[in-house]
């Protein structure tokens, strides 16, 4: 039997940017391999600034004009690079299509989306207009947007995030594409809408027969999605397998480190495991094994040449003792220094009641009203963003909040933070109702509560140095000079950075040291509660693991109590002692973090749980997977009945005769229990 | 949507009502009518004065509030803005002097636009080529060049022009020959030629504004997802650029020209003045001089409306060109 | 491409870095310093004063004694311009000083208060742009004949103001909802404070740009209404009136016309250079295009720092 040409070929594929003048060009691609069979689908898995997405832009000859690429992209064994700009464009779209990441910003947005697909098909079949448009439609009827032909006339900006995305799928896929790259196409979407555009992928490479290249920076999509999987790393592959070996028993340390690097929604507790380091800067690299100065198994030979991808088989690794660990099977926490966390517990339930209440939230509202136009301007209604949320944290206590975004969990926590009196229901701070604050006694309540934002780039003065930054809240409590000077240091070192860091700017410092800054800064009042907003979702894995080991080690150190939102399921599990989920605007389940994940009772949990990809081909394989159908609804309406009623499983499935319950009574969690859930049939 | 147009009406009109009295407060304290009158020969009596300033409604020994509540009344009830200095009618130079203006500022902003964001769009696609930068010079030094100044190199150019020539090559003053005969080729060659300079002392100004906005707004959509996305459909640089580029990027003009049509104004006052038109500004200048209180009242109020109404304009503009803020 | 790598360069050095690599804002910054020795230490150079009259030579062209030639009444036109030219530039520097702070604080206080403080201030603001200031300051001008420069300086600042306010207004907005104003609030940092320390600097890169360019706008705006004999007036000389006087000579005679004309177009050019240098080196979205990739860029984008927000009153911040 003779293997069959592969379909594209990337062979020593380099990219180079010019920079502005008087800074050296900076190599972002640096002799990339990748061969793409038929009907394949070929992961390719990095941080931010991997490559990855230039080789993806490289391979359809898109990159910008500062940009030269060298090497060789085959498809079919014809030569792309270097071709001239007019057969090119014959190719894109037609031959070789691309699904981008964001899909608000990658549609024009004064076009509609039907005009968009409609030219799509225009540009390389001699159709007319209507039949183009017929076209279009059929399109997005297979990427599952409902009543297709009237979708045709929405802008971009009328779609959801998901039906853009799946719009955009069905642009890519109008020509037949024989080839699909997709570059992190569920990067800015929700877990449950991810699981369903992925779904739309897999469907989409099913009707078209087009091979796949998934670029991601997530281990769980490709996991779920790749026959063979290719781990890019400054510049270059570093390690290229069968999607199964590759998980299974990695060769090189970079994707060992990033598989123990991931939080596991299957397992819970204990440190992870941090890849130490930053990457390096791709302008100036050293001669050598660009990971070598993060790698704990580095040799001298290390450093003098850049190791090769090779070894048997299909499974290739750019690594001198890949075969060591192809060997051994070491696993992460085995190659790599993992520090030792303080013991923390949490409290059993009986001893939880009595322990003092930091934060306990009932029946919490809040509404916004809703403009259309922002020209002509006019108010359409009303938001319910928060719609009855309860909350309850005990001293020492993570609580995990989790929602997707429109959840209502952003606007839920300004709600606390803002210590005014709420729309409805009560806020109960550190043992003081808000409704009852003076602003005096708010202002000294500010210094017990302290918030650690999503973005650490724009949650700090990009113009103030790092220990103004740090001093800021000590300021603000009337603090002495004396007292803030020494904080500084002291607390620098508590977040694991340097004292004399106190005299640099923001800019200066990587993703993760600046999110240290931003705890160290939360931490100088010597809060009681710290609330985390989304505090490590900017960041890649392998500093995300360093950060939530971080957060572990002040929470058992001080006594803490942390409420932490996050969309990432993962995430919660791996730190929170309770967890709440909330749902349009409302609380619709929480309990103890083990309870509520072993055995979630709201369908809408079960739902989230099952769609979060696990970094673990064959758990993915065996899986059962509860689709929810469409997009969360608007919370403009206030509908009677259960919110979630529209995109229930159980409700669908209900007989008859107790379908109405749903329909006319909105449930809501028992006040007292320790694992409450708000639906009519929950799970046993 | 109604409830909003007629919202912002409203508000417009509380703006318009607030400015044209603080223009007739501020006219009536600055302006000295009185002494326009003293200043005659022979010198009138100050009773006769006085007779004469009541009757224009421009006594300044009654309280301004009271003034005000009569040209206000005689304004909204009858439309009659008042008598001028020289007690004609203000509502005679109004209609007569509107559309001198109008042309002038109509054409020359269109023009300007027009031009501007073509000249911009070309600048942006050629960044940093030889045309690029000379059509950035060339507007730098438009930008720094103050529109009487500009006014004044044309003539001073145009003058230069006719005497190398030996005869009137370009005709600059006033806007149509006075006492002309033929027929209506031959009228609208001599206004086209009478709008030559004053137009273009206009837009030039306008021009290097738009084409420095637009090609910044079009190198922002050079770099933008969807180009890229336009372009991995298949489509050629030049087709998605004409496509998806230029349409998203005239879109932020539609703020600018609100903005560009104040400063034209003022512009031409000055254009008129220089070129002899008898049009809003220049009756300006000379009410001020002449402490025409009810004149520069006029004046006040076409501005405020003129500034209003192309506010509205330019929103509408947007909302058109926009579907993301059409709502 | 890196945006993590931890850059040495402070910012300071970076924009120094910026504006060392534009050439406009060498050549702009080199012709403002030498128009400001030639408009101060200028005068020293010849015995003839803006005020003195050679009977003697009437409308000569430049010579060894005139250098830029004489005027109508023997006025010696190198002493008259470059007292004009002194004048104009203390004139546009001062505008702009003034307009940027009161612009700086109304738009600032106006966004980060909302509300009716915030009502208030846009119908001021709305109000003096449907007012025009230029005709105004015709109206006010004959009237302040006794205050002198000063107070034109003061009307002019008055009525030059108000676009960059509402521009600083809606940066105010965004900046309210960045992550490290709201981190401030929760902090319990007060609000003056929070405006000194936070939103002000950020609006700062703005404000310079806007300051550079509100220097040229005011020179243009001085000499447009002195030329008319509405701004600077006998004995003093600006630019504009020079130009005035020259106008109708400058085919016959034209050095009665062109020094002046051409020094101004001259400063108002080097001064939009340095403005244009400025808002490269301040804002990293200027040179877009350049940039090798959009996450970067988005990763950098500071808040919009053009001049396009709406001039015009819309009800919705006024009302809303």
């Amino acid at each position: 039997m003779t293997t069959p040409a592969p379909l594209l070929t990337v062979h020593d594929l380099r990219v180079e940017f010019a920079a502005a003048r008087g800074r050296a060009t900076t190599t972002a691609v640096r002799g990339v391999d990748l061969t793409l069979n038929r009907g394949e689908t070929l992961g390719i898995v990095g941080e931010s600034g991997s490559g990855k997405s230039v080789t993806a832009l490289a391979v359809l000859g898109l990159l910008p004009g500062t940009a030269t690429v060298h090497g060789s992209v085959a498809l079919d064994g014809q030569e792309l690079v270097g071709r001239p700009a007019r057969e090119l464009a014959a190719i894109r779209g037609r031959r070789i299509a691309m699904v981008f990441q964001d899909p608000l910003s990658a549609f024009t947005p004064v076009f509609r989306i039907g005009d968009q697909i409609a030219e799509a098909v225009r540009v390389h079949q001699r159709v007319d207009r209507a039949a183009a448009r017929r076209r279009a439609a059929e399109l997005l009827d297979l990427v599952g947007i409902p009543d297709p032909v009237r979708a045709l006339d929405s802008f971009p900006h009328e779609f959801s995030g998901g039906m853009r995305q799946r719009a955009m799928i069905a642009m890519a896929v109008a020509n037949d594409p024989d080839v699909l790259l997709a570059d992190e196409p569920t990067t800015a979407l929700d877990v449950t809408i991810q699981a369903q555009v992925l779904e739309v992928l897999r469907t989409a490479q099913r009707e078209t027969g087009a091979a796949l290249v998934l670029v991601s920076h997530d281990l769980g999509v490709v996991a779920q999605m790749a026959d063979r999987v290719a781990v890019m790393y400054a510049g270059r592959v570093v390690e290229s397998a069968p999607v199964d070996e590759l998980f299974a028993a990695p060769h090189h340390p970079y994707t060992l480190g990033l598989i123990g690097a991931v939080p596991r929604l299957d397992r819970t507790g204990g440190p992870l495991v941090p890849i130490p380091g930053q990457p390096p800067a791709l302008h100036a690299l050293a001669p050598g094994c660009p990971f070598a100065a993060r790698c704990p198994l580095a040799v001298p030979e290390c450093r003098a040449a850049e190791p090769v991808l090779t070894g048997p088989g299909e499974h290739l690794a750019a690594c001198l003792r890949s075969g060591e660990l192809a060997a051994e099977r070491p696993a992460p926490a085995e190659v790599y220094p993992v520090p030792a966390l303080p013991p923390t517990r949490s409290p059993a339930p009986a001893a939880r009641e009595t322990l003092p209440r930091v934060l306990s939230v009932d029946g919490l509202r809040r509404t916004f009203p809703v403009h259309k136009g922002t020209v002509f301007k006019r108010k359409v209604g009303e938001v319910y963003a928060v719609d009855g949320v309860r909350l309850d944290i005990r001293r020492g206590e993570t609580l995990g909040l989790v929602g997707e975004s429109g959840s209502g969990k952003s606007t839920a926590l300004f709600e606390v933070l803002g210590l005014r009196p709420p729309e409805a229901g009560r806020i109960e701070l550190l043992g003081q109702d808000t409704a009852a604050l003076s602003a005096e006694a708010a202002h000294r309540l500010r210094a017990r509560v302290q918030i650690v934002f999503q973005d650490p780039m724009a949650s700090l003065d990009p113009r103030l140095p790092v220990g103004d930054i740090i001093a800021e809240p000590l300021q603000a409590q009337g603090a002495d000079r004396g007292r803030i000077a020494a904080r500084i240091p002291q607390l620098l070192t508590q977040v694991g950075l340097e004292p004399d860091h106190a005299a640099r700017y923001p800019h200066e410092f990587s993703g993760g040291q600046r999110q240290r800054i931003s705890i160290a800064r939360a931490l100088a009042v010597e809060p009681e509660l710290l609330v985390l907003d989304e505090p490590v979702s900017a960041l890649d894995v392998s500093i995300q693991a360093g950060v939530l080991n971080l957060l572990q080690q002040l929470k058992a150190e001080l006594g803490l109590a942390y409420l932490f939102v996050s969309h990432d399921l993962s995430v919660i599990r791996h730190l929170a002692d309770r967890v709440s989920v909330m749902y349009l605007g409302r609380t619709v389940e929480d309990g103890p973090v083990e309870q509520v994940f072993a055995a979630p009772r709201h369908p809408y949990t079960r739902a989230l749980l099952s769609a979060v990809p696990l970094p673990d081909p064959v758990a993915e394989r065996n899986r059962v997977r509860i689709l929810l159908p469409g997009d969360p609804p608007s919370p403009t309406s206030r509908a009677l009945g259960c919110p979630f009623r529209p995109r229930c499983p159980v409700y669908a499935a209900l007989p008859a005769e107790q379908r109405p319950r749903c329909e006319r009574e909105a449930p809501g969690p028992a006040a007292d229990d320790v694992h409450a859930v708000a639906c009519h049939y929950p799970a046993a | 949507m109604l409830r909003y147009l007629a919202k912002r009406l409203a508000y417009y009109l509380v703006l318009l009502v607030a400015a044209v009295f603080l223009a007739y407060a501020l006219a009536s304290a600055a302006l000295d009518p009185r002494a326009y009158f003293e200043e005659k020969h022979p010198r009138p009596s100050t009773a006769a004065v006085d007779r004469q300033l009541t009757a224009l409604g421009i006594n300044d020994r009654t309280p301004v509030v009271i003034r005000f509540g009569h040209w206000a009344e005689g304004a909204v009830l009858h439309g009659d803005l008042g008598r001028t200095i020289h007690d004609t009618s203000v509502n005679a130079d109004f209609g007569r002097r509107i559309w001198v203006s109008l042309r002038l500022l109509v054409v020359g902003s269109l023009l300007g636009m027009l031009l501007g964001v073509l000249a911009g769009a070309w600048s942006a696609v050629r960044q940093y080529r030889i045309s690029d930068r000379a059509l950035t010079i060339s507007s730098f030094v438009l930008l720094s060049t103050p529109v009487f100044l500009l006014a004044l190199f044309l003539k001073n150019g145009a003058i230069a022009a006719n005497q190398a020539s030996g005869h009137q090559l370009i005709n600059f003053t006033g806007y149509e020959t006075p006492g002309l005969t033929g027929g209506l080729g031959t009228h609208l060659a001599d206004w086209g030629v009478h709008l030559l300079l004053p137009t273009l002392s206009l837009s030039l100004t306008g021009l290097a504004t738009y084409s420095r906005y637009q090609r910044g707004t079009m190198l922002d959509v050079l770099g933008s997802d969807y180009l890229r996305t336009a372009e991995a459909k298949g489509l050629t640089r030049r087709r998605a650029l004409l496509k998806h580029g230029l349409r998203t990027a005239v879109i932020p003009m539609s703020t600018l020209f609100a903005y560009n049509f104040l400063g034209i104004f003022t512009g031409a006052v000055f254009t008129e003045t220089i070129f002899g038109w008898h049009g809003m500004g220049e009756w300006f200048i000379n009410a001020i001089r002449e402490n025409d209180t009810n004149s520069v009242v006029a004046v006040n109020l076409f501005t405020a409306v003129t500034v209003l109404a192309s506010g509205f304009l330019a929103d509408t503009l947007h909302a058109a060109l926009d579907p993301r803020v059409r709502g | 491409m890196s945006v993590d790598s931890p850059a040495r360069a402070g910012r300071g050095r970076l924009v120094l870095t910026r504006l060392l690599a534009a050439p406009g804002v060498l050549i702009g910054g080199g012709t403002v310093l030498l128009l400001f020795l030639l408009a101060f230490v200028g005068p020293y150079l010849t015995h003839w004063s803006y005020t003195d009259i050679d009977y003697a030579s009437l409308r000569q062209p430049p010579s060894a004694d005139h250098w830029f030639g004489t005027g109508g009444l023997g006025q010696d036109v190198y002493a008259q311009t470059l007292r004009g030219l002194q004048k104009s530039l203390i004139i546009g520097l001062l505008v702009a000083l003034l307009s940027t702070v009161l612009a700086g604080l109304v738009g600032a206080c106006a966004g980060y208060f909302g509300g009716w403080t915030d009502r208030l201030l846009i119908f001021f603001v709305d109000l003096m742009l449907v007012f025009p200031g230029f005709l105004v300051i015709t109206i006010v001008s004959p009237r302040l004949r006794s205050a002198g420069w000063l107070a034109f300086v003061v009307l002019l600042a008055a009525f030059n103001w108000m676009i960059t306010a509402r521009v600083v207004r809606s940066m105010t907005i965004s900046l309210k909802e960045r992550e490290f104003v709201r981190a401030a609030q929760f902090m319990g940092v007060r609000p003056l404070r929070v405006i000194w320390r936070h939103v002000l600097p950020n609006c700062a890169s703005y404000l310079i740009v806007d300051a550079t360019i509100a220097v040229g706008s005011a020179v243009m705006s001085e000499t447009a209404l002195s030329y008319f004999g509405f701004g600077v007036k006998a004995p003093d000389v600006s630019l504009g009136t020079l130009i005035a006087d020259g106008t109708d000579t400058a085919p016959t005679y034209p050095w009665t016309f062109y020094f002046a004309a051409g020094l101004l177009v001259l400063f108002v050019l080097a001064v939009n250079l340095i403005g244009d240098g400025l808002r490269d080196a301040l804002d990293p979205t200027a040179d877009a295009a350049r940039r090798p990739s959009r996450r970067v860029r988005d990763a950098a984008r500071p808040l919009p720092g053009r001049r396009t927000d709406s001039p015009v009153p819309t009800v919705d911040e006024a009302t809303a």
